[in-house]
């Protein structure tokens, strides 16, 4: 059998006698290369979402965020609140790896304590919403124009004031994104973004799920 | 603060407590009783009531400690105040707090029970870190405990205040910082619970000075209450039968299969299991370095040692399986060298209680979460028992290269060049006149790599090595928890010249407490593994590899320890078998050979086709 890289040394379990020569059998021919074996992951690297639901004990959010940092993972959001069970609380991670990156960081959770389920939910159909405030510079000759922009991007104006407007807009990351480059222009004092907040579409519940 | 302590109250005498002898672990409730007990009926004057310090005692009595390791520092002082009313349990105080950490861990490797260490907060706390990594990294069942400043105090600077809670976090399984002395029943019962149970691994309890102090009620929880309180911690300890049955299917078509043995098997007492499917389904056994003793070496299936410095027939048999079982081991970098080149050939069935180990380091076909015990026990109904002799070709060939490895590498007349004394000798050496039936303790680095090579293993939980932090200074302290653990065994510490001077201090320990370890002492004047490495990969750059050490037949003269001395071969077994007639503890200082290395040696980043076999010429 000759080397094929692609192969990764693996046999598809189905392919029962068609093993690979060991070199015993072969003993052969010296410079035909072993496979090469590959390494975990190495896969397309996309944005996850962990759903992490986890005991509201002193530092869990430290215990997490030491973890991640710790296994070289990186945390692009992290939302952290309580739910509706007294104690328990929820975060919602995201994080760029591939699949296999991306399980081990939810496996590795899983070894803390206080962590009672984690869900990637990156492949199902979910409400994947974050909100951002922004502090938007405004004269007398653009505010209106502003306004007219928020009100089209459904945000809303929670302050007014003589050089600036304060506009809430929520929707997902790549909604308040636009919103932002689009308001860029204007000038852009402040800007604060929860990070998002993600919940699986359906009756299912994670929450119900790790009930006492 | 309402508490007050009887001036006059005596601590039992050093003697009646230096006299117990550990017990078989399992205490529990009645020792605890007879303790109250005795308290109660006590005569001397006690004019107090139960306060936190009392509730850390009376839990360590439950989980069935009867010795622990301790050093101590201004605010851990109410727990030395009241440790005199428990005389069930052996308090060993330390040199240095790192040493009581590596004792408790060496303790716990032998018996399989937790180890529990003890220091103040500051310094105290910060030198048991150390000791705490070498555990996690070895899944070692440990509880480490420390005091705190005064909760008013915390976050304040205080004198001796440091964050250990935040410096252990990320490397325990589990911490705790206790403010309020109503806790500590349940801390203590979810430390040990979580420490042992699943995946070992060490926990930390810091407890604030004024939590030590306050009086409480609290009563002890129960098991079930334990488990009902962690609800976020349900180890899976039984295997998907799914995943079982592909694995059989594995076995069955395999030619060429290799079971990996590993620091699991031991974990899970599961070391006649693994004998008992290795022998049905006639699969040989190689061994990392923490699964040395998984199998006896003089089993028939036992094939040896891997990796890094792993026999060279064990390699080859792995570079060329058609099927890896790792039993109860995680892959590690010392292990398989280059992922990409490890293996090449092989499917693999990777069993580990911990699923985070499973895809880690290499992909694998099968994985099979469960405690390696109850995994093989499911496995071993199921899988066709082999006739050997349809492996006949294949053990054949495993026997010719296990032939030629061990003859290669090995110096038997006890001299490695010019008549120097060779290590791998000494060590084969004491395994021989030690019957094989002691419990060896390693340091780190080559002296590690001898041992675990050369001294031939019969038992499980015999080898005791900090494998996974390599942590030198391990020898000697690992031991005297080995020693107190395992008092029915000759305890032998194996450490290097430059291990050794890093926590010699635990020697006055060995004398006070009366701890028989037999201390075998390689002084090749080096630190050999970097001479090795240096010389090898570093194009002979010996930048302080050279150690001076003291006259170590003088030094531990000081300390009051009989010691002996071999400079060639001839010496050894005199050396070995007067230090064995000694009743308390004794020192060999072996001058061996000062540019001796281990080979065979996978240089870092390679593979395990890729062993260095010798440097220097045909006499390495």
């Amino acid at each position: 059998m000759t080397a094929d890289p692609a192969s990764n040394g693996k046999v598809p379990p189905d392919a029962v006698g068609g093993l690979p020569a060991t070199p015993s059998e072969s003993a052969g021919p010296a410079h035909i290369a072993p496979p090469v074996r590959a390494l975990p992951g190495g896969g397309e690297h996309r944005r996850h979402t962990l759903i992490a639901v986890v005991l509201d004990k002193p530092g869990v959010l430290n215990r997490v965020s030491s973890l991640m940092r710790a296994r070289n993972f990186n945390i692009d959001s992290l939302a952290v609140s309580h739910t509706d069970q007294p104690d328990v609380s929820r975060m919602t991670i995201t994080l760029h790896g591939d699949d296999v990156a991306v399980e081990q960081a939810a496996k590795q959770l899983y070894r803390l304590i206080d962590v009672l389920k984690v869900q990637d939910v990156t492949s199902e159909p979910t409400v994947d919403h974050e909100l951002a405030l922004v502090k938007i510079r405004a004269t007398d000759s653009n505010r209106a124009e502003i306004l007219t922009i928020v009100e089209l991007s459904k945000g809303r104006v929670v302050d007014l004031a003589a050089e600036s407007v304060i506009v809430e807009v929520t929707g997902t990351e790549a909604e308040v994104d636009a919103f932002v480059a689009l308001v860029r222009t204007y000038g852009i004092k402040e800007l604060v973004r929860t990070g998002a907040v993600v919940m699986a579409r359906g009756t299912a519940s994670i929450e119900e799920a790790v009930k006492r | 603060m309402t508490v007050t302590r009887g001036e006059s109250a005596k601590p039992p005498s050093p003697d009646a407590r230096r006299s117990h002898v550990p017990g078989d672990g399992t205490a529990g409730a009645a020792a605890v009783e007879q303790a109250r007990k005795a308290m109660l009926n006590d005569t001397r004057p006690r004019n107090r009531t139960r306060i936190g310090a009392d509730v850390v005692c009376e839990a360590l009595i439950r989980q069935g400690v009867d010795v622990f390791f301790s050093y101590p520092g201004g605010v851990i002082l109410p727990l030395y105040d009241v440790l005199g009313d428990y005389p069930e349990m052996r308090h060993i105080l330390v040199r240095h707090e790192q040493g009581g950490a590596h004792a408790a861990d060496g303790y716990a490797r032998v018996t399989g029970r937790v180890g529990v260490c003890m220091g103040t907060s500051g310094p105290g706390a910060t030198n048991l870190v150390t000791g705490i990594g070498t555990a996690l990294l070895d899944s070692i069942p440990m509880v480490a405990i420390t005091g705190n400043v005064p909760s008013v105090l915390i976050g304040k600077d205080a004198f001796q205040e440091i964050d250990i809670n935040g410096i252990t976090l990320p490397m325990t399984k589990h911490n705790y910082l206790v403010r309020n002395a109503d806790d500590l029943p349940r801390v203590f019962a979810e430390a040990f619970h979580i420490a042992r149970t699943g995946r070992p691994g060490p926990v930390h309890i810091d407890i604030t000075k004024d939590a030590l102090q306050q009086e409480t009620n609290a009563e002890h929880p129960t098991d079930e209450q334990v488990i009902a309180g962690l609800p976020g911690f349900r180890p899976n300890m039984d295997a998907n039968g799914r995943q079982l049955k592909v694995a059989v299917a594995e076995i069955a078509r395999a030619k060429r299969p290799v079971i990996l043995a590993g620091h699991g098997v031991l974990h899970a007492e599961a070391w006649d299991d693994l004998v008992a499917f290795a022998e049905k389904a006639q699969i040989p056994v190689a061994h990392t370095l923490l699964g040395v003793g998984a199998i006896s070496e003089d089993h028939p299936l036992s094939y040896g040692f891997m990796g890094m410095h792993g026999w060279k027939h064990v390699n080859r048999a792995i570079q060329s399986a058609d099927l890896l079982i790792a039993i109860g081991m995680r892959f590690d970098d010392r292990v398989t060298g280059n992922v990409r080149t490890y293996a090449p050939y092989a499917r693999i069935i990777h069993v580990d209680i911990d699923p985070a180990e499973i895809g880690k380091n290499v992909a694998v076909e099968v994985p099979i979460v469960g405690d390696a015990g109850r995994v093989l026990r499911a496995l071993l109904p199921m899988v066709a028992a082999v006739d050997p002799a349809t492996r006949a070709s294949y053990f054949e060939e495993l026997a010719e290269w296990r032939r030629e490895s061990e003859g290669s590498s090995w110096h038997g007349s006890g001299a490695w060049r010019d008549g120097l004394l060779s290590a791998d000798y000494v060590v084969s050496r004491i395994g021989e006149l030690t019957e094989h039936k002691a419990t060896y303790v390693a340091d780190v680095g080559q002296n590690q790599m001898w041992l675990a090579r050369y001294a031939g293993f019969r038992q499980p939980n015999s080898h005791v090595s900090s494998g996974g932090l390599g942590t030198m200074g391990f020898s000697v302290p690992a031991a005297m928890g080995a020693a107190l653990g395992r008092p029915d065994r000759e305890t032998w510490a194996i450490t290097g010249d430059g291990g050794f001077q890093m926590t010699s201090q635990e020697l006055m320990t060995l004398v006070q407490d009366r701890i028989p370890v037999k201390i075998a002492l390689f002084d090749n004047k080096k630190l050999g593994m970097i001479r090795q490495w240096q010389e090898i990969i570093y194009a002979g750059n010996y930048h302080s590899a050279h150690l001076q050490g003291p006259d170590y037949e003088k030094l531990a003269g000081a300390y009051g320890i009989p010691a002996f001395r071999a400079q060639s071969p001839d010496q050894v077994d005199d050396a070995i078998r007067s230090a064995q007639a000694v009743e308390g503890p004794a020192l060999i200082w072996f001058e061996i050979a000062e540019e001796q290395n281990i080979f065979p040696m996978m240089p870092a980043g390679k593979g395990l086709s890729d062993l260095i076999e010798n440097w220097g010429g045909a006499d390495e």
